[in-house]
């Protein structure tokens, strides 16, 4: 059995749904926030199958590009994370409100 | 020499400026002393320039001095410059010389007022707006001026501002002058559409080239600017209200200067004048006609000395209407400049005798005065020679000219124009027989003051009657209560008689020998005494009842004695001696000697006051001016070509639409004559009937003839009334429409943004929704898209 690109995209669907399912249902900061690094390496997942299925290194690019964006992101959204967990530790997202209008 | 034309405004213009930063340090008379040296370099800069123009020839006499570019834009610029010609030099010449004169009467007439160095401060200020007015070389230059002479007209009739009547009288002025100066700003713009520029110079040029309709708007707009500034039909009404500002502001503002800037005006726009439909130029003569007349019946009926001359210069101010209206420009300036001479003395000296009777101002309390103030009064009569167009005196040349121009033009417009003379002569001598002849008034007893005497007295009555009748009150009360004393004093006698008989009994029962035997006789002793005791008391009480009804019949007769006397009081009051309303000469005192002792304290303290002659800085001006008003017809004698001196000099400002006499030598000799007879008809009749007394003045002075001053309290009731309303209706609709429509947008966007904030909730799982929502919406869009 040959594994094709529709296995890698149908898994690249499965990793976004769940990264989005969980970044919906999840109170937990640091949980929110894996859920969002898995959504975006399910994008990347389904840039490389495209790339390798249609032979052009374009995808590829694109990922090094989404890899690059995702590291500064983590820098500082961890940082925010940290020192957000460091005055309430046992703190959920809903208790954050301070942005609304 | 032409250069020094900027000199003439710069003079005053810098007196205002050392008179605003020192003036109140420099103070009395120093302020005064300095305003009028500058007016005084005004007139000197004046006639150099004058003297400069004469050494031109007579087409080079157009002179334009550039000091500045004030708006620069684009196309359209406008300097600062002045335009010297022969036109405006003749109103320098006038304004400068008679406002000097007038400064310097100021300099007597402020003496004492608290409030001195800031009169001179508007006074120099309004000669130099005013010759901007004059010296201008621009329409948008003599609109700044204009407003310049508005604002300090308000400024110095509402100078005394703390009557409420003055305050007010500076209002009106001040928006009434409003509604003639936007016309004067729509005329300006309308100009601008059609020539592309507003110097005097360019219009000249350009006006024989604009089409009949914009000419005929430009000349109606700048009439309706000149009707507010010279205050004719239907604007005239700010002017008889203007006299509550001091007298040489009235002479200065209202005679001399800022109400001859229409005529001014429209002469200088003579060439526009000529090209617009004929029709204008009739409404205007006919405008100034009637406001001439209207003007006049209403001055015979004044008692206000400043009044009368105030409707007097609405009055000559319809002739020089009506001389623009035929196209008499050169005897209007000519009229002009003698009315600003005979005018200036006219009110200069009345003035001088409100000064001289202690700001009293109604002429039915002055008279005889030319005893008292001969040289005001010696003034005052050329003045008033001058003005009844009596030859040879100014007056009489100017008026003759103008009517002798409308006569060529239209002999109604001269009828009405006569009529007019002969009711200047006639109010003009009525002043001056009620001011200066006749008793003096001025001792006469008020009709308030008769009043207030009676009042007093009938207080004093009823104030006895009131205790007459508290008296009665009490006596009574005493008769009452002796009257309850007496069978007191009765049973008393009873009562001394029973004990009396009881001690006998006793004592005669019981042997001497017993014990208490002493005791009874002491007690029979005491009773024998209280009998006669209490008859004593009796008979006292019997006497304070009679004393009582005594001083009740004395206390019912003071009452109605006093209630006879104010029967008695009240009947004098009702055949008092009356004031009479309308007075001659010759009418009498009223007898006031059986109340004298009741008369209040302002009677008493003008009985101890002297009417007197004014300081020389008050009268030098009017020996000034009366001169002038002598001889200033000399400027313009009809008699033959050579003595046109005015006509010549006038010659190269006057470029079209000038009226050409046609009259022959002898129509010009009638009409002379039937004027001269008419004024000196006028003159004997009112001889006549206020100094000889032939004819009762109430026949004469009817109410009717107000018309000018009905039509003023119309307005008043119109802008007191309907007019505030619309007004009110229309700050109404600016505060909720316009500005509810200004305001509306942003309370539209704050309201709106209130209402979306509620989706800022701060939940980030929220945002997250909508953000995978959205996505999922695009996507479905997209491919629905990609397969269709």
């Amino acid at each position: 059995m040959e594994v094709t690109a529709t296995w890698y995209l149908v898994l690249s669907a499965v990793l976004f749904s769940l990264g989005t399912f969980g970044l919906l249902t999840r109170r937990n900061p640091l949980v929110m926030f894996m859920c969002v690094e898995l959504m975006l390496n399910a994008v990347n997942l389904s840039f490389v199958a495209f790339s390798n299925a249609l032979g052009d290194l374009a995808g590829q690019t694109a990922v090094f590009f989404v890899l690059v964006v995702a590291a500064a992101e983590v820098v500082v959204g961890l940082s925010i994370v940290v020192a957000l967990l460091r005055r309430r530790p046992d703190a959920t997202v809903d208790e954050f409100v301070e942005m609304r209008g | 020499m032409l250069e020094a034309a900027w000199l003439i405004p710069a003079f005053p213009l810098f007196g205002f400026l050392l008179i605003l930063l020192v003036g109140r340090r420099l103070g009395e008379p120093l302020a005064g002393w300095l305003g009028t040296a500058m007016m005084g370099g005004s007139f000197l800069a004046t006639v150099t320039v004058f003297a400069g123009l004469l050494a031109e020839e007579e087409p080079e006499r157009f002179f334009i001095q550039k000091i500045f570019t004030w708006v620069p834009a684009g196309s359209f610029s406008v300097d600062v410059g002045f335009l010297v010609d022969p036109l405006s030099i003749a109103m320098c010449l006038f304004i400068t010389g008679v406002g000097t004169l007038i400064h310097l009467y100021s300099v007597g007439y402020m003496h004492g007022d608290p409030n001195f160095s800031k009169f001179f401060l508007y006074l120099n200020l309004f000669a130099a707006s005013m010759l901007v007015l004059v010296l201008g070389d621009n329409l948008l230059l003599t609109f700044l001026g204009w407003e310049g002479v508005g604002l300090c007209s308000y400024l110095l009739i509402s100078f005394w501002f703390t009557s409420e009547a003055n305050a007010s009288a500076g209002k009106k002025a001040f928006v009434t002058n409003r509604i003639g100066d936007f016309g004067f700003m729509l005329g300006m713009f309308l100009v601008f559409k059609a020539i592309g520029s507003i110097n005097y110079a360019d219009i000249i040029v350009e006006a024989p080239g604009l089409a009949i309709g914009t000419a005929t708007g430009i000349t109606l707009l700048m009439f309706l600017a000149a009707t507010g500034k010279s205050a004719q039909i239907p604007l005239f009404v700010w002017l008889p209200d203007a006299m509550a500002g001091p007298t040489p502001v009235s002479a200065l503002i209202h005679a001399a200067t800022m109400v001859t800037s229409g005529v001014y005006l429209l002469t200088r726009l003579n060439p526009v004048l000529a090209v617009s439909e004929p029709w204008t130029l009739d409404m205007i003569a006919w405008v100034g006609a009637i406001t001439g007349l209207v003007a006049a019946l209403a001055a015979v009926v004044q008692n206000d000395i400043k009044k009368v001359l105030a409707y007097s210069t609405i009055s000559q101010l319809g002739y020089l209407f009506m001389a623009v209206g035929v196209g008499a420009y050169v005897p209007a300036i000519f009229h002009m400049i003698t009315h600003a001479f005979f005018k200036a003395l006219l009110f200069l000296g009345s003035g001088s005798v409100i000064h001289g009777v202690h700001d009293e101002q109604d002429m039915r309390r002055m008279g005889g005065l030319y005893k008292l103030m001969p040289i005001t009064a010696g003034t005052f009569i050329i003045g008033w020679l001058a003005i009844a167009g009596v030859p040879p005196f100014a007056g009489f040349w100017s008026k003759d000219e103008i009517l002798l121009y409308a006569f060529d033009v239209n002999p109604a417009l001269w009828f009405v124009g006569l009529v007019t003379a002969l009711l200047t002569a006639f109010y003009m001598t009525r002043q001056v027989i009620l001011t200066f002849f006749g008793r003096t008034r001025f001792f006469d007893a008020h009709a308030d003051e008769i009043e207030a005497a009676f009042t007093g007295r009938l207080e004093a009555a009823s104030a006895g009657i009131q205790a007459a009748r508290e008296d009665v009150v009490k006596a009574q009360e005493a008769l009452d209560k002796a009257k309850t004393d007496l069978p007191k004093r009765k049973e008393a006698i009873e009562k001394a008689g029973a004990s009396l008989a009881e001690a006998s009994a006793a004592v005669e029962a019981s042997s001497p020998e017993a014990d208490g035997h002493d005791k009874l006789v002491k007690a029979l002793d005491k009773a024998t005494k209280a009998v006669p005791k209490a008859e004593d008391a009796m008979a006292k009480a019997r006497t304070k009842v009679v004393d009582a009804e005594l001083a009740v019949a004395a206390a019912e007769q003071a009452q109605v004695d006093a209630a006879a006397l104010r029967r008695e009081i009240d009947a004098a009051r009702s055949n008092a001696p009356a004031v009479p309303q309308h007075v001659t000469a010759l009418t009498p005192a009223p007898d006031i000697s059986e109340f004298e002792d009741a008369m209040p304290d302002s009677y008493r303290a003008r009985q101890e006051y002297h009417p007197h002659e004014s300081p020389w800085t008050m009268t030098l001006p009017l020996v000034a001016l009366s001169g002038f008003a002598i001889v200033a017809g000399g400027l313009n004698l009809p008699f033959t070509k050579d003595l046109h001196f005015l006509e010549h000099w006038l010659e190269p400002s006057l470029f079209a639409n000038e009226h050409h006499l046609t009259a022959s030598a002898a129509t010009k000799w009638i009409l002379a004559a039937i004027a001269i007879a008419v004024g000196l008809v006028a003159i004997v009749a009112a001889f006549a009937v206020y100094l000889r007394g032939s004819r009762r003045p109430e026949s004469i002075e009817n109410p009717n003839l107000g018309l000018a001053v009905a039509y003023d309290r119309a307005i008043a009731t119109f802008a007191g009334g309907p007019g505030t309303e619309a007004f009110e209706s229309a700050a109404w609709f600016d505060e909720n429409v316009i500005d509810g429509a200004v305001d509306g947008v942003p309370s539209l966007i704050s309201g709106t943004a209130g209402q979306a904030r509620g989706l800022q909730s701060g939940f980030v799982r929220f945002y997250g929704l909508v953000v995978v929502l959205g996505t999922g919406v695009l996507v479905v869009v997209l491919l629905r898209s990609l397969v269709l």
